[in-house]
């Protein structure tokens, strides 16, 4: 089978990538810049240009669409025309290319909006609801692709909650170096439970979405590992694994979502492009408990995690001590 | 019409009605609204009706759960708006409760009812509908009642916020000029009611012409004899005296207008009414808890309505030879051991008090007489509130003796929880110690007074005593009445309320008597043994069992102030070679048993057998106090107020079954091991489903984890005014449900696992808390921890929540060090722990310091684990 992975140069699309080549598919590769992955081929271009997301997605059997503006700042019509429109281009071209099977790579965030999820099932996406441009046309962007899902078109949504692994420059990196810089306190102790996924284990969820397309089409699975923590363990493992010492000092989660609504103000009123050091939704994201019922998707798609989260942060601390 | 949540759009009707009510003009209709489900039934086989009747200022939307219930159970449900109140018309005229009786009468007409009825009222609705049951008893099939009542005694003040709802000038501008009576009434909900069914409730009452009705059903109460309705109101009262059908009450007890008072006042109209107090529920009881389900239950088990087979009768009871409970001390006291010690009270100063057995046997003769010649006798409740020694076996084998039913609630549980349960059991007399007799004038529990000690003239008015034990003892000599029959009840027990509130455990005189032979056969206590009492339940039966008893001297509120000086010191007044404790009297023990004298020494150690019984105790526990009483064989029986003995295991057997458990034997291991089922009691696991719900058949299959049943002799007969919750201790009859789970091994030794109520449901399957507790207990730096369930059930994270090791005020994570270590033993068990938080105390029980409150642990973690306010543990 030919599958056309998109954005392969991140952390998770190369891995997904990766995957597949493993499992001996033909992986074709679309994202601006080289993947590096071995064994499948790259087509360079933009999700923006309607032209090359055609030319890339012809002769593939099936698509895993990565691609995305991740990003606090940045005009919303930004988010749109990559998150929503690049979508929509790329659904149109994989249905006129004879694509049947899809797997949209979404997120957790575009069914909720900031309280605490606990056990949570995967809620329909909703733009209304969802807190900030990226949440917002993510779930935009996944509700036009399910509804584009047919028997004969087959698409679901994979929704990986918090990916780390070696190469992350989202969170391992962000966390690691301010943590050497002794700028990362915990929010209220840092005892608010968190489910995240191990990279490799997003990776093989969203093949096995693929695997089981007939019947997970139409519907959205949030991804994890199923091991819930306090975010106090989980940041104690990254620094661990990175070589510094883990934050030893907490600051009121109330005070730190104030300030982060402050610095989101100020930073949008300023016009600044790189990421803020906090914004409200991180405060949120680092305070409230985030875990999830993973029964449904398991059983839908015959998945299980392989990559526990203590082996997850050795290989993590392997790939600091090379 | 708002949204009403909860209801149907099409159960509400209306229909006209001609109305024959001598309060409206001949040739007269009115409109009334009505809920009915009878188009969600079709045509197939409906059991019967359900005639609804609401009071004031409620309507038929108070009975939505009733009409979704009777849809689903088969039965047709009507409810309806009286006149004047709901979407019904308003008739411009006062309608007293004479009319509203024949109102109804002709709203049934109307509508046109056939096949049995059941009258369902709540509030005056409870009056109206019974007026109807008393006057229209042919297709009469049952009576429910929730919080009402049908009688008001003349010499008592109806309910204070009536009072002041009927006060001038408050009238007519609290219930109908204003919305304030109605308000009030609806904020009595436990808890409060959700804003939608707020508005819904008070939809039909928006404008003061609206609320007339409201208004003139407070002034329809009869306050006295000379009230327009007070004739129709005894006639009903009296009338349903007759009553066949069966009945059942369902209670609020926070109810501030109804209190227990009117429930106890309709218990003795209904005498066989099947009653449950919901006891955390108010006025609308149907609001605060599931009545409906508890209707359709009893509906079912009493076999009421067409087409219904006759429900299950009781198992036939093992007629045994019954041998009532007091028997033996009017038997040795005619015999040689006559002038024997047969009980004795340790003081704090001066010798112990004692009672020979003749002595005893007069006593309790006299004070039997006492009580008889005060028009005590079968069926009386009298609550003992008397800490155990002389007087209170004394009044036990008394009141046993006339037929009267003891009530017994422990000081351990608290005043708040003492107090729930001297109501609940509604006592006709209290006998207590001073202290008791105050709480019992403070907190305004039911019942006559007569006080344990003497007291000053003073203090007997204030504290409406009319006798005290010495006045009973005096008494003129009255002839005995027989013995009560073997099956009457004998006796209310109160749990210990560690696991919710304390639930009165009824049992008959002949569920006693096999107690006590259950007792002797297992641990061979009888005549000739000497017992040191320090554990309630157990103390009742040394004069039962022939054994001379002595109670050390301790504060029975706290077992944990056992000394062991007050140890030894009983145990020589009697020579005792039994000792009966609790686990937190022995920890005390222990830590008190350095300063001994050698004297103290000699008398522990001729104890040949010591029982600790209420909670589990840990096995280093156990083997330190082998050395304090190095000649006793260590008994730790397993049981609960329901049964007191189910299980029974010795030290010795302990440490085979840890060696079996280590060795890997099938099933051994994952709890506490409590031993071999007793002789005489049937003892298997009721296997749970993936939900962690109880529902496989029985079996005594070795390692498989169930709820634990009981068959025996000596297991209780049912619980006290708690209809629902003894259908559901009796769901798998003969057995009775613990609400314990565990598990047998290969040799047959059951090993408890926790509380079916604290078992968890992960993602990986079905949790037990107490094997991962114990394994945690193992590890450095903590003393004590719970294993609970965050999340919804299915798909719960585990939690070690654990006490020690740390200096720390408040609750934190576990450091790095420990919550690996927690995590290694939990994987062994294939369980993942999603977090280990380190507490500096878990909340306990009072009355053993040692069963954890999980259900509250768990509650508190799915906060504190959140990241909101998780408030205190």
């Amino acid at each position: 089978m030919t599958v056309l992975v998109t954005g392969a140069s991140g952390m998770l699309g190369g891995a997904v990538a990766r995957h597949l080549v493993g499992e001996g598919h033909e992986v074709r590769c679309f994202q601006r810049r080289p993947s590096g992955v071995a064994g499948a081929q790259d087509v360079l271009g933009s999700i923006e240009d309607r032209d090359a997301v055609t030319a890339a997605v012809r002769g593939c059997t099936a698509v895993v669409h990565l691609v995305a503006k991740v990003s606090f700042t940045g005009a919303s019509a930004d988010f749109d025309r990559v998150n929503i429109e690049g979508t929509g281009f790329l659904l149109d071209a994989a249905r006129d290319a004879g694509t049947t099977d899809v797997v949209h790579v979404s997120s957790p965030s575009v069914a909720h909006a900031g309280t605490s999820l606990v056990g949570a099932a995967a809620c329909p996406a909703d733009p209304g609801r969802a807190r900030g441009d990226y949440a917002r046309s993510k779930a935009a962007a996944e509700l036009l692709a399910l509804a584009r899902s047919t028997p004969a078109f087959r698409v679901a949504a994979v929704r990986p909650h918090i990916v780390w692994g070696p190469g992350d420059t989202q969170l391992v990196e962000r966390v690691i170096d301010r943590a050497r810089r002794g700028r990362l306190p915990l929010l209220d102790g840092g005892v608010a439970l968190i489910d995240t996924t191990y990279v490799d284990n997003a990776a093989s969820a969203i093949a096995a979405c693929l695997r089981r397309i007939d019947a997970a089409q139409g519907q959205a699975f949030v991804v994890t590992n199923g091991e819930p923590r306090p975010i106090a363990e989980l940041i104690a493992g990254i620094c661990r694994a990175g070589g510094v010492a883990p934050p030893s000092w907490s600051v009121p989660g109330a005070l730190a979502r104030g300030a982060g609504a402050a610095i989101e103000r100020a930073w949008l009123a300023l016009g600044r492009t790189e990421e803020p050091p906090m914004t409200r939704f991180l405060a949120e994201q680092l305070s409230t408990a985030h875990w999830f019922d993973q029964r449904r998707t398991r059983t839908v798609l015959q998945w299980e995690p392989t990559v526990g989260i203590d082996e997850g942060f050795e290989r993590l601390a392997r790939h600091y001590r090379r | 019409m708002v949204a009403l949540p909860g209801v149907d759009p099409s159960w509400s009707a209306f229909i006209d009605v001609p109305s024959t009510s001598g309060a409206d003009a001949p040739g007269t209709s009115h409109r009334w609204h009505y809920l009915d489900n009878g188009r969600d039934l079709g045509d197939g086989s409906v059991k019967g009706t359900l005639l609804c009747v609401h009071g004031n200022p409620t309507w038929s939307y108070l009975w939505r759960s009733f009409l979704a219930a009777g849809s689903a159970a088969g039965w047709r449900v009507i409810a309806v708006d009286q006149l004047d109140m709901g979407y019904s018309a308003r008739t411009g005229v006062f309608r007293r409760l004479a009319h509203r009786i024949t109102d109804l009468e002709d709203f049934v007409a109307a509508v046109g009812i056939s096949g049995p009825v059941v009258t369902v009222g709540h509030d005056w609705g409870g009056v109206v509908s019974l007026g109807y049951a008393h006057r229209n008893r042919e297709d009469l099939a049952g009576v429910v009642l929730t919080n009402t009542a049908i009688h008001q005694d003349p010499d008592r003040r109806i309910p204070a916020p009536l009072r002041l709802a009927l006060a001038p000038g408050v009238h007519g501008l609290g219930t109908r000029t204003t919305s304030a009576f109605l308000d009030v009434t609806l904020a009595l909900a436990r808890p409060a009611l959700d804003p939608a069914v707020r508005r819904a409730f008070r939809d039909p009452y928006r404008s003061a012409a609206d609320r007339q009705g409201i208004a003139n059903f407070v002034s329809d109460i009869p306050a006295g004899p000379s009230h327009p309705s007070y004739a129709a109101l005894t006639e009903t009262a009296e009338g349903i005296r007759s009553l066949e059908v069966p009945v059942l009450i369902m209670w609020g007890p926070h109810d501030p207008v109804f209190s227990d008072t009117y429930l106890e006042d309709l218990a003795g109209r209904l005498p066989h009414a099947d009653i449950h107090r919901f006891e955390r529920a108010s006025h609308l009881v149907q609001e605060d808890a599931d009545t409906a389900a508890t209707a359709m239950d009893w509906l079912a088990e009493r076999g009421i309505g067409a087409a219904a087979p006759p429900a299950g009768t009781a198992p036939p009871l093992d007629p045994g030879d019954y041998v009532p409970l007091g028997r033996r001390i009017g038997d040795l006291a005619s015999g040689p051991e006559g002038p024997s010690t047969a009980v004795a009270e340790m003081t704090p100063a001066g010798p112990p008090r004692t009672l020979t057995w003749r002595e005893l046997d007069d006593d309790v003769a006299a004070v039997a007489a006492g009580l008889t010649a005060l028009g005590y006798g079968t069926g009386t409740r009298v609550s003992l509130l008397v800490p155990p020694g002389v007087d209170l076996t004394v009044l036990i084998y008394a009141c046993l003796r006339i037929g009267a039913v003891i009530v017994v609630a422990d000081a351990g549980l608290g005043t708040r929880g003492l107090s729930r349960a001297v109501r609940g059991a509604a006592p006709d007399v209290v006998i207590g110690i001073e202290r008791a007799l105050l709480a019992a004038r403070a907190l305004g529990w039911p019942g006559r007074r007569i006080s344990a000690g003497s007291l000053s003239r003073a203090k007997r008015t204030a504290l409406r005593v009319e006798a005290s034990l010495g006045d009973l003892r005096a008494a003129r000599p009255v002839s005995a009445p027989p013995e009560p029959p073997a099956d009457a009840d004998a006796a209310i027990l109160f749990t210990s309320g560690s696991t919710g509130p304390a639930k009165g455990v009824v049992y008959t005189h002949r569920q006693l008597s096999a107690m006590r032979d259950a007792v002797q056969r297992t641990l061979g206590l009888g005549p000739g043994t000497a017992l040191v009492a320090g554990f309630a339940p157990f103390a009742l039966l040394g004069p039962a069992l022939g054994a001379t008893s002595v109670t050390p001297d301790m504060d029975v509120t706290a077992p944990r102030t056992l000394t062991a000086r007050a140890l030894a010191d009983a145990a020589d007044a009697i020579d005792a070679t039994v000792v009966f404790a609790s686990p937190a009297a022995l920890r005390n023990v222990l830590a008190t048993s350095g300063d001994l004298d050698p004297e103290a020494r000699t008398a522990l150690g001729r104890i040949t057998l010591l029982l600790s019984a209420g909670a589990p105790i840990p096995l280093p526990l156990l083997e330190s106090v082998q050395d304090l009483v190095p000649a006793a064989a260590l008994h730790t029986p397993y049981g609960m107020t329901e049964s007191l003995l189910v299980a029974d295991i010795d030290l010795s057997g302990l440490r085979a079954a840890a060696a079996a458990a280590a060795a890997g034997l099938d099933g051994a291991g994952n709890g506490v091991c409590v031993g071999l089922p007793v002789r005489g009691a049937h003892v298997a696991v009721a296997p749970l489903d993936g939900d962690g719900a109880a529902t496989g058949e029985p079996t005594t299959g070795h390692g498989v984890t169930g709820e634990i049943l009981v068959d025996a002799p000596h297991v209780k007969d049912r619980y006290f005014r708690l209809w629902k919750t003894q259908q559901d201790a009796a769901r798998m009859r003969p057995w009775h449900r613990t609400g314990d789970v565990g598990h047998f091994d290969a040799e047959g030794r059951l090993w408890v696992e926790g509380r079916l109520g604290h078992v968890l449901v992960s993602a990986a399957g079905v949790v037990t808390p107490v094997g991962l507790e114990q394994d945690l207990e193992t590890l450095d730096g903590v003393r004590l921890a719970a294993v609970v369930g965050v999340g919804p059930s299915g798909t719960q994270a585990v939690v070690a929540v654990v006490e020690g090791g740390t200096a720390r005020r408040r609750p934190h994570l576990a450091d790095a060090h420990l919550a690996a270590a927690a995590r290694a033993a939990a994987a062994r068990r294939g369980v993942d722990l999603a977090a280990v938080v380190v507490v500096p105390a878990l909340p306990v029980d009072i009355r053993h310091n040692a069963k954890i409150d999980r259900a509250r642990v768990a509650a508190w973690s799915g906060r504190f684990l959140a990241g909101g306010r998780a408030g205190t543990l």
